[in-house]
C-alpha cells in the first residue's frame, strides 16, 4: 500500500513539473515575439523592455529564466504585476481564496444534496414521467452556458423583478466578507450559488441515475430483494452506496477544477472577486505575472485534489490497493 | 431524430445568414447611428436619445417584432442584432465544427500511435496527455488566447493570423483533445491484443496497414459518437472565451461576444444577449439529445461518458 502511495504521489510531482514547465513554455517560448514585449504589455516604453528583461532574466538560458520564474513565485514570492508595478503577485492570489471557496463549496452543497434527490427519485419511476421530466431539466441545465444563465439571473433579481416581493432581499452584486457580516455574506452568495450548481446538477442528476439503474441489476440487489427487502430500502441502503463511488471521484475532479478558477464564468458575471476575476482582470489589461501565477496555483490545485482522491481510493478500496 | 431536425433547422437558418442581411437591407457589421426605421407607419430612430441624465446617451431600439425590421432589436451601435444573431451563429458553428474535427483527428492520431505501439512511444504520449489533462479547460484556453490574440503564431508553413477565425479553433480544438484521445487510446490497446489483429499480423501486413485497415474501422463507433457531444461542447466553450474577450474579435460576430455586447443593455435592452443565449442552450440542447440518442443506438454498453464542465 505504501508503494502505491508513493508511486501516485511520484507521479502526481511529475505532472506538477510537466505543467509548469508547458505554462512557463506557453508565455515565454512562444515563437514569433519576444516575451519581455508581452510581458511590459502594449505600448511599452524601451526603458520598462529592458527593465522586464533584466528582471526576468531573459539574456540567460531557458532553464534558467524556468528556475528563476519559479523560485519568484514559490519560494520568495516576489513577483510584482507589470501594470501596477510593486503589486505583489502571490498575496494577492491568497487574498481571492476566501471569495472563490465561499463560492465554489456553497454551490457543491446545493448540487450534490439536489442531483442525490433528482438522481434517486428519477432512478425509483424509471421510465415514467417524473424520470422522464427531470432527466430533460437536467440537460437543460447541462446545455445553458453559465455566464449567460448569471446575467439572465441578475436580470430577474438585478433589475425586472427587485422591487418585487421575491427579489428585493438581494443586495447589489458583489462579496460581503463573512466576518463583516454572516448575514450580508450569505444573502449576496445565494443567487450565484444556485447559478453555478444548476451545471452540475444537471449532470451529476443524470449520472448518478445511471450508476444507480445499472446498480440496480448486480446479483447483492437480487439477493436483497429474494430477502424481502422494500424497494426502497434497496434502492438507498444498497444501490446508492455503491453509485455514489463513481460520484465522488467526479466531485473531487470538479470540485477541485472549480477552487482552482474554473468558476472564473461565475465569478465575471457576478462581480466576485475571487481567483477567476482576479485572472480575469488580468486578461484585460494583458497583465501576465498574475495570469501565469493563478494558471499555475489553479493547475496544481487540481493534481494534488486528483491524487488525493486517488490516494483516499488506496486507501478504501483493496481492490486499487494490488493493482 | 427531431432533436437533429431541430438542430439542422438552426444550422440552416444560420447559413442564411447573409441572404436575411440582405433580404432586411442591413449590415451587420458597420454600426448606423443615425438610421431610421418605420415601425406601423410611423418612422422611429434606431438609436434614440435617452432622456435620463443628461440626456446625452443614446438607447437602441427594442424589438420590434416584425421580421427583417431589426426584430429583436439593436445593440449600442444600431446595428441589427437578429442579422448579428445569424451571423454570429454561422461563425459559432464554423468555429466549433472546425475545432471538432481538429480534436477528432489529432485524438485519433495520438490514441492509435500510443495504444498500437506502446512502450516508449506510449508513456511520452500519455504523460503529456495527463499533464494537458490536469489543467482547467477555460485556464489553458486563457493562457493560450492572451499569448497567441496579440501577434498570432508562425509554426513552419503554418500561419495563424491574430484575430482571425483559425485562432479559436486551434485553442478549442486543442484543450479538449485528452478528452478523445485516452479512451481512443485504451479501445486500440484492448483491439491490439484481439485474434483479428493478431492474424494480420501473422500474415505480415504492416503496422500501418493494420491501423488504418484493422483497427480504424473499430475504433470509428467511438469517433462518431464523441462528434455531436464535441460539438455540443465546443460551442459552449467558444461562447465562453467570446464572452471573455478572447474568442472571436471584432467585427467579426459569434454569439459569445453578442451576449457580450449586450451587458452594457442588459436592463435596458435585455434581448440583445438573451437571444443569442436561447440560440446557444437550443442548438446544444439538441445535440445533446441526439448525441444521447446516437450513443444509445451504437453504444449499448455506454463506455463513452460524457465529459464535464
Amino acid at each position: 500500500m505504501i508503494y502505491a502511495i508513493l508511486r501516485r504521489f511520484g507521479q502526481m510531482l511529475f505532472v506538477l513539473v510537466g505543467i509548469s514547465v508547458m505554462v512557463f513554455a506557453i508565455f515565454f517560448a512562444t515563437p514569433g515575439s519576444d516575451p519581455a514585449a508581452r510581458i511590459a504589455g502594449r505600448n511599452a516604453s524601451p526603458e520598462v523592455l529592458e527593465a522586464v528583461r533584466k528582471s526576468f532574466g531573459f539574456d540567460q538560458p531557458f532553464y534558467m529564466q524556468y528556475l528563476l520564474m519559479m523560485k519568484r513565485i514559490f519560494i520568495t514570492g516576489d513577483l510584482t504585476s507589470f501594470v501596477n508595478r510593486g503589486w505583489k503577485v502571490v498575496p494577492a492570489v491568497i487574498d481571492t481564496l476566501p471569495v472563490t471557496l465561499s463560492l465554489v463549496v456553497g454551490a457543491a452543497i446545493l448540487w450534490v444534496v439536489f442531483a442525490i434527490i433528482i438522481g434517486v427519485v428519477a432512478a425509483a419511476t424509471r421510465g415514467r414521467w417524473p424520470d422522464k421530466l427531470l432527466m430533460v431539466l437536467g440537460l437543460i441545465g447541462i446545455s445553458m452556458p453559465v455566464f449567460w444563465l448569471g446575467s439572465v439571473a441578475n436580470l430577474i433579481t438585478q433589475s425586472r423583478f427587485k422591487d418585487t416581493w421575491m427579489f428585493s432581499w438581494v443586495p447589489p452584486l458583489g462579496y460581503v466578507n463573512f466576518t463583516e457580516s454572516p448575514k450580508g455574506w450569505f444573502l449576496a452568495l445565494v443567487i450565484p450559488w444556485i447559478t453555478l450548481a444548476i451545471l452540475y446538477i444537471g449532470l451529476y442528476g443524470r449520472v448518478l441515475r445511471a450508476n444507480l439503474i445499472e446498480a440496480m441489476q448486480e446479483d447483492y440487489v437480487r439477493t436483497a430483494r429474494a430477502k424481502g427487502l422494500s424497494e426502497t430500502r434497496i434502492l438507498l441502503k444498497h444501490a446508492l452506496r455503491t453509485s455514489l463511488i463513481s460520484f465522488v471521484t467526479l466531485f473531487g475532479l470538479d470540485f477541485g477544477a472549480l477552487v482552482g478558477g474554473s468558476a472564473l464564468l461565475t465569478e465575471v458575471v457576478f462581480n466576485l472577486h475571487g481567483i477567476g476575476k482576479l485572472t480575469y482582470d488580468a486578461l484585460l489589461s494583458l497583465d501576465l505575472p498574475i495570469i501565469m501565477t493563478t494558471v499555475l496555483y489553479a493547475s496544481f490545485f487540481v493534481v494534488i485534489a486528483n491524487a488525493l482522491v486517488d490516494v483516499a481510493y488506496i486507501f478504501l478500496d483493496p481492490r486499487v490497493r494490488e493493482s | 431524430m427531431l432533436a437533429l431536425f431541430c438542430f439542422l433547422l438552426i444550422l440552416v437558418a444560420c447559413l442564411m445568414a447573409p441572404l436575411y442581411a440582405k433580404w432586411a437591407g442591413t449590415n451587420p457589421f458597420t454600426s448606423t447611428l443615425d438610421a431610421t426605421i418605420q415601425v406601423n407607419g410611423q418612422d422611429v430612430p434606431v438609436m434614440e436619445q435617452s432622456t435620463e441624465g443628461l440626456g446625452l446617451g443614446y438607447n437602441p431600439i427594442g424589438p420590434t417584432w416584425q421580421p427583417g425590421n431589426y426584430f429583436l432589436g439593436a445593440d449600442n451601435q444600431g446595428r441589427d442584432v437578429m442579422a448579428r444573431l445569424l451571423y454570429g451563429g454561422l461563425n459559432s458553428f464554423i468555429i466549433a465544427g472546425a475545432a471538432t474535427v481538429l480534436t477528432l483527428v489529432l485524438a485519433t492520431i495520438l490514441g492509435l500511435v500510443s495504444g498500437f505501439f506502446g512502450g516508449v512511444t506510449d508513456s511520452v504520449i500519455s504523460r503529456f496527455l495527463d499533464i494537458l489533462w490536469a489543467f482547467p479547460i477555460y485556464l489553458l484556453a486563457i493562457s493560450l488566447s492572451i499569448v497567441l490574440i496579440a501577434h498570432g503564431i508562425e509554426f513552419g508553413p503554418f500561419k495563424l493570423e491574430s484575430g482571425s477565425l483559425e485562432l479559436p479553433i486551434f485553442i478549442i480544438g486543442l484543450v479538449y483533445v485528452p478528452y478523445v484521445a485516452r479512451p481512443v487510446r485504451g479501445q486500440v490497446m484492448s483491439l491490439r491484443k484481439s485474434e483479428f489483429v493478431m492474424a494480420s499480423i501473422g500474415l505480415g501486413a504492416s503496422s500501418g496497414r493494420i491501423l488504418l485497415r484493422e483497427i480504424l474501422p473499430n475504433i470509428s463507433t467511438t469517433l462518431i459518437v464523441f462528434a455531436p457531444i464535441m460539438l455540443a461542447l465546443n460551442i459552449l466553450t467558444e461562447s465562453a472565451l467570446s464572452y471573455l474577450s478572447i474568442g472571436v474579435q471584432p467585427p467579426d460576430a459569434s454569439w459569445g461576444t453578442i451576449i457580450e455586447d449586450g451587458q452594457g443593455l442588459l436592463y435596458s435592452r435585455p434581448w440583445v444577449s438573451l437571444a443569442p443565449g436561447f440560440a446557444i442552450v437550443l442548438t446544444v440542447l439538441t445535440l445533446n439529445v441526439f448525441g444521447d440518442g446516437l450513443r444509445d443506438a451504437l453504444d449499448p454498453r455506454s463506455k463513452i461518458k460524457l465529459g464535464g464542465s
